[in-house]
């Protein structure tokens, strides 16, 4: 202390930097403030809006509107038990033939294909995430049903022991019901995956590309062949961001409207059998029903779509934690 | 010729029981590359090189940096080839038979022929034991619990890495020092029984502690396998190799060897003129 | 040299240039990655014998039907096989690699088949109408349901789309591209909260933010079913992409372009408006485009809040319905007509073309600033 005060140098405590800014970055930063928080308003104002809306709704159903199957504004009784459940079986359906379709061809495009075409496949996969939802759907209505029926009906002939693949009636018979096998969840299912495939395998192949040459040449000069140096190195390394992109697709796949719109014919029974015709998901649901409702059906539509919105937000968080919390994702970083 | 004398540069006497020469019945195998050319697309980066490497020797690649000695090195184990644009001329030979021959297995070789690179790269994912058997389980050796930790103890004792890590195999090999990484790595090569060990400034990354712990690993392995190491260091070249090859590649011309011999000529009387001005730091 | 005789040494024999050099052949590279004759002979063997074993099975074993059934067997016949020749000739972890990869082959060809059959099918559906020029002059209501192709067209829709587009544009970037700016150039706890919320609304299902404009403008502010409407819906769902791929260009400007404008005295925001702006215009660019081609394709907010009409209405404001070419793809194709359901396909092609057109020139601007740096 004697020796700060003879030589005049202030005592060993960090200073305040005060800068002042000019006027011109005070406006930038309180501008683009603005807008950002006219954004995070935008965005937060959609899930109280739907939550208001959705006050009648609870008021007048209570809880049985998640329990109740069936769904008639006519009689009073609306729910969404059945909805819901189909909304899973299309987005689990999607998932499952999504999932592996996607990491292989994530892994075909880092991995296996030549260099020189490389960035022309990775072109073609962004131009399949860009083409329109609605084109995917009259594909899937008019090219792949007459198909997906066989497929269908091959399956629940061979597998219909397991209960979620039998089909009412007898498939083996001559004349077997061709009606029952069509707009089932299975198809919707096919149909979506072909929208979330290009979203899930292009995060895959961001994650896979960044898997450090070190651990690849290190699993190669060991002898390994190239599988064995993609499942020792490549795809540890990028499972982060196969279950980021997995949680994405799923994201994409409960929220599906019109490809599912295509193929739905709405039917509110509790059905397991995804090959059987007659199934609803919640966004099919208010897409459908929409245009012709009255205030307390408009209501309850509008609670159906706060319960898509909380389920489809809990899985996108789910799916940021996953990614941020993975090696893969500490690389991304530049 | 006391100008061309200059060992007394090079501290290296107190290692002397270790690093001695001799080495009555080396195992490891002999590699002859025998007139290797190399191409990056057109760009020619080695002309004509031509070295043997015997059992019971470390031989040093010593060179400025862009010489080819790299290059070289990963030709010996067809490292090479992973580059899309690489292209080589010339034989390796392995025992006599040439590894780039039709019919060679790729994953054989390199099975055969390890290697340790500038980083240290041990897989993230895997513990340290996991690490140590990594090769086997890509070629698809399947091992009994007791060979398989037999084995484990044996390449890590072997890489002076046992007493260190003995109580934590099941560890995570990230969580260790750089130079334990390493020398994880040479236990990692060693594990497969390759006869000959390539090494890429396997050093360059470590501390001189770490460093020694390396050097020594690589003098007790000199009788069991055939150690081919890159080095840009001049020391580390006198105090572990036996035989020494000079690289340099003039401006715009492709690396070559221009000397290659025993360590203690290249380093006290070499023939070469360029050999003497690089070992005595005058240039690279 | 001779006085000094190198130590022990000797005792290694070391040759340090192979005596048997061949000097005389020539020095040509040597084939590295020749695919060799095995390799291909197991595939096309494996190819062969599985579709023969197919032909045979086919019928008795597996009854698909149809050429679909025909093929997806004829793969995993092929697995099997190919597995097994391997196997012959080669150890365990190249039976493996060899079948990981025909599978990952596999997966890639059926994705490509997929995107091949969507557009030819597409276009083929179509192909009876697109030859009528009338079909892009002619607003949709001087068809008729059952008339034939040479009356009514699409040009309406397709000018309601730009419309509905362009205002969205208008509305979503400068949000986009503020918050971005935001989120790269300001940063702070806020920023990150930010971030999570664009974040979680990039996968926000599109239907719900037709839900949202309908109960705020027509329920809130007792609006109409119009064209703003559709753009608001638009513009709600474009935003959070035009942010996030803004904020990834933004982000590759390397942080010593600011530190060096920082510390020659620029202000923050010259810095951002002289510096990190045009150093990031081919992504912030690229960023737009991509938007754009999301929004025309955008069809789940328009079944909520456009309203279906034939007639053409460029005034997106007015209490009148404003048609646009998802919503009139979607409608052609539900209404079970087949020359309505042709128009439907000529107009889906038309959609593609846009979309793809507008994917060429992101590709193009990307190929651009390769070559230029």
């Amino acid at each position: 202390m004697a020796g700060s005060a003879e030589s005049g140098i202030s005592p060993d405590q960090p200073i305040t930097i005060r800068a002042t800014l000019p006027w011109a970055d005070r406006v930038f930063r309180r501008g683009v403030s603005g807008v950002a928080g006219l954004v995070l308003a935008l965005f937060g104002s959609i899930g109280l809006f739907l939550a208001y809306q959705s006050i009648p709704t609870f008021n007048r159903y209570g809880l049985s509107f998640l329990t109740r199957a069936n769904w008639d504004p006519e009689l009073d009784k609306v729910g969404i038990s059945s909805t819901l459940l189909g909304t899973f079986e299309v987005a689990v359906i999607a998932l499952m033939i999504a999932f592996p379709v996607a990491l292989g061809t994530a892994l075909f495009i880092s991995e296996y294909s030549p260099a020189r075409i490389r960035s022309l496949l990775i072109s073609l996969v962004d131009l399949m995430a860009a083409v329109p939802s609605v084109i995917y759907g009259a594909w899937g209505f008019f090219l792949l049903m007459p198909h997906a029926k066989l497929v269908s009906r091959w399956i629940s002939l061979y597998l219909g022991w397991i209960p979620i693949f039998r089909v009412n009636g007898d498939p083996s018979s001559a004349t077997w019901a061709q009606s029952r096998f069509v707009n089932s969840a299975f198809i919707a299912g096919i149909c979506v995956s072909l929208m979330i495939i290009p979203i899930a395998c292009s995060v895959m192949r961001g994650v896979f590309a960044q898997a450090p040459l070190g651990e690849r040449e290190a699993a190669y000069a060991l002898g390994s062949t190239r599988w064995g140096m993609v499942h020792t190195v490549v795809l540890p390394f990028g499972r982060g961001g196969i279950i980021g992109g997995t949680m994405l697709g799923l994201g994409r796949a409960l929220g599906e409207t019109i490809a599912v719109l295509f193929i739905i014919s709405l039917n509110f029974n509790i059905n397991f059998r995804i090959l059987q015709s007659g199934f609803s998901t919640i966004s099919a649901l208010i897409a459908n029903d929409f245009g012709e409702s009255t205030k307390p059906q408009l209501a309850a539509l509008f609670t159906a779509g706060l319960v898509l919105f909380i389920i489809t937000l809990a899985v996108n968080t789910g799916a940021a934690v996953l990614i941020g919390r993975s090696r893969s994702g500490a690389a991304t970083e530049i | 010729m006391q100008a061309a004398q200059p060992t007394s540069d090079f501290d290296v006497p107190a290692l002397a029981p270790d690093f001695g020469p001799e080495v009555l019945h080396p195992k490891g195998a002999h590699l002859d590359a025998v007139a290797v050319s190399a191409w990056f697309g057109t760009n020619k980066v080695l002309e004509r090189v031509s070295l043997s490497m015997s059992p019971g020797t470390v031989t040093a690649l010593i060179g400025p940096s862009g010489c080819g000695k790299s290059t070289f090195l990963r030709i010996l184990n067809r490292m090479h080839e992973m580059v899309p644009i690489a292209k080589l001329a010339g034989q390796v030979r392995l025992d006599g038979k040439d590894i780039y021959a039709p019919g060679q297995r790729l994953t054989e070789t390199r099975k055969r022929i390890g290697m340790v690179f500038q980083k240290p790269n041990p897989f993230p994912t895997m513990s340290i034991g996991e690490n140590v058997t990594a090769g086997l389980k890509l070629t698809g050796v399947r091992l009994g619990k007791s060979d398989r930790d037999a084995l484990i103890e044996r390449s890590l004792s072997r890489a002076g890495l046992w007493t260190e890590v003995k109580d934590r195999l099941g560890n995570a090999g990230g969580a260790l020092s750089g130079g334990q990484q390493q020398r994880l790595c040479i236990a990692r090569s060693l594990a497969v029984d390759p006869d000959v060990l390539l090494m890429d400034e396997p050093c360059s990354a470590l501390d001189p502690t770490s460093t020694f712990r390396v050097e020594q690993t690589i003098a007790e392995l000199r009788s069991e396998v055939t150690v081919v190491i890159v080095t840009h260091n001049m020391q580390q070249a006198a105090r572990v190799s036996q035989q020494c090859a000079f690289f340099l590649a003039a401006q715009g011309t492709p690396g070559g060897i221009v000397e290659a011999g025993p360590t203690t000529k290249i380093f006290s009387a070499p023939e070469d003129p360029r050999t003497e001005d690089y070992v005595n730091g005058r240039f690279g | 040299m001779s006085t000094q005789s190198p130590p022990i040494t000797t005792e290694v024999e070391i040759v340090s240039v192979a005596e048997q050099a061949p000097i005389d052949r020539p020095d040509v590279p040597i084939p590295l990655r020749k695919i060799s004759a095995d390799e291909i002979l197991s595939v096309v063997g494996a190819l062969l014998g599985s579709f023969c074993l197919v032909w045979v099975l086919f019928d008795y074993v597996l009854p698909f039907g149809g050429g679909l059934g025909f093929i997806v067997s004829w793969y995993f016949a092929f697995l099997a096989l190919y597995a097994g020749i391997t196997g012959l000739s080669h150890p365990r972890p190249v039976v493996i690699d060899r079948v990981m990869g025909a599978v990952f082959i596999g997966m890639g060809l059926l994705v490509g088949f997929v995107l091949v059959t969507v557009v030819v099918y597409t276009t083929l559906q179509g192909r009876d109408v697109l030859p009528h020029w009338n079909f892009f002059t002619q607003p949709a209501s001087a068809g008729s349901l059952r008339g034939p192709y040479n009356k009514g067209g699409i040009s309406n829709i397709i000018m309601g789309s730009l419309i509905q587009v362009s205002i969205a544009v208008g509305i979503s970037f400068p949000l986009g591209i503020g918050t971005a700016v935001f989120m790269t150039e300001v940063g702070g706890a806020f920023s990150r909260v930010v971030r999570t919320v664009v974040e979680a609304m990039t996968a926000l299902p599109d239907l719900l933010a037709g839900l949202f404009v309908y109960a705020v403008l027509i329920l809130k502010f007792h609006g109409h079913r119009n064209g703003f409407a559709v753009s608001v819906a638009l513009a709600v769902t474009m935003t959070p992409i035009v942010a996030r791929s803004a904020e990834v260009a933004l982000r590759v400007v390397p942080g010593g372009l600011r530190e060096a404008g920082q510390a020659l005295g620029a202000s923050n925001w010259q810095t951002v408006r002289r510096i990190v702006l045009p150093t990031a215009t081919p992504g912030l660019v690229t960023a737009l485009i991509l938007s754009i081609a999301r929004g025309i394709g955008e069809s789940a907010p328009l079944l909520i809040v456009s309203g279906f009409t034939t007639f053409a209405n460029y005034n997106p404001v007015d209490g009148q319905p404003m048609n646009s070419l998802p919503l009139y793809i979607f409608e052609c194709l539900k209404s079970g007509e087949p020359r309505e359901i042709a128009r439907g396909f000529a107009a889906a092609v038309v959609l593609l073309f846009i979309v793809f057109f507008l994917f060429a020139i992101t590709r193009f601007l990307a190929r651009q600033k390769v070559t230029t740096r």
